[in-house]
């Protein structure tokens, strides 16, 4: 009876190490996105390339698109731009930009040298709708379904990797062909 | 004796910098609505820094955040209706203090769990000693041995 005891501290042990060893790969800079399952807040914002045009958030229905949050200052943007571009061109994929908390100006310099891969751009210049998706640091990639609503959100670059394991299972399953 | 007093004055006027640089300054009606709001402020967690209060950090994000949890309470709104907006749109994560629910009855309920155990241990401690406490620690023929144990090391001592 007594010797079972002896065994509780190394059943203690394995248990906390299941636990401790279980979040051991996760990154914790990491959030998940409270917005997923829920339709793009509303809002109420001038078109980048036109002050005269105001955009809401019937930009992002009829299709399933990716809504990245760019701006000219964020270093990961240059990195990730170029992927982009490739993701629009080459696979068909409809991009609506946020440029967040930036300038006319220096997006305009940031596209003319890197090309546009967008379909639309919002122009959020004081973060109101990059705050109310939650959005904590460009670049982030929301897929938006084709009723508007968030599907995935991914926080940082979007590269090769990314879009093959998170966004396009994402996007096909937004289409309703996953 | 100066040198110190320059460094002094140096290291002060940075302090001063430092935390100048996350004041923002907005007007409260009332000590009590200032008093709320900085409450308010160093509960919740930037989403950003992670191990910072908005109120310490200086990510733009926080700054974000003061201003709306500022905008809010002009607006009249309630401490949990400001928590929970902020939540609404960066999750539970931005929350210190977690919300009592299903998944965190554990979490909340540990610290009473783990005093309750650390009790019963204590107490069937005691129970155990109480039980023994009627016969002799030692049998009369273990007190034998030890006695002679001990003469044994004693005179081996002295003929050292």
């Amino acid at each position: 009876m007594k010797r079972v005891f002896l065994f509780v501290p190394l059943l203690a042990a394995l248990v906390v190490g299941v636990f401790l060893f279980a979040g051991l790969g996760k990154d914790p800079t990491t959030l998940e996105s409270v917005l997923v399952g829920k339709p793009v807040p509303e809002f109420s914002l001038e078109s980048l390339d036109d002050p005269d045009v105001t955009l809401d958030r019937s930009v992002l229905e009829g299709k399933v698109s990716l809504l990245n949050v760019w701006a000219e200052w964020c270093p990961s943007c240059w990195d990730e731009h170029e992927y982009l571009s490739y993701l629009a061109k080459e696979q068909g994929v409809r991009i609506v930009g946020l440029n967040y908390k930036d300038q006319r100006e220096t997006a305009f310099r940031f596209l003319n040298r890197l090309g546009n891969p967008y379909d639309t751009i919002i122009f959020d210049p004081k973060g109101t709708l990059g705050f109310d998706l939650g959005v904590y640091g460009a670049p982030e990639t929301f897929v938006i379904d084709a009723e508007g609503v968030v599907r995935y959100r991914h926080v940082g670059v979007v590269n090769e990797q990314v879009w093959r394991q998170k966004l396009l299972p994402a996007m096909n399953d937004a289409r309703g062909n996953g | 004796m100066r040198v110190f007093y320059a460094a002094l004055f140096v290291v002060l006027a940075f302090a001063g910098q430092a935390s100048a640089d996350v004041a923002e300054v907005y007007d409260f009606a009332t000590r009590a609505e200032e008093q709320r709001y900085q409450q308010l402020i160093s509960e919740l967690r930037c989403p950003k820094c992670q191990n910072q209060n908005i109120a310490d950090s200086n990510a733009p994000i926080s700054k974000d955040m003061r201003d709306e949890v500022y905008r809010m309470m002009q607006d009249g709104a309630s401490n949990d209706d400001i928590v929970g907006a902020l939540v609404d749109r960066f999750g539970e994560f931005v929350q210190y203090k977690p919300p009592l629910d299903k998944r965190t009855i554990v979490l909340w309920a540990f610290p009473a769990i783990a005093t309750l155990g650390g009790l019963l241990v204590v107490v069937g401690v005691i129970w155990r000693a109480r039980r023994r406490g009627g016969e002799p620690a030692l049998s009369a023929e273990d007190r034998a041995r030890a006695e002679q144990i001990l003469a044994s090391q004693s005179k081996s001592d002295r003929q050292r």
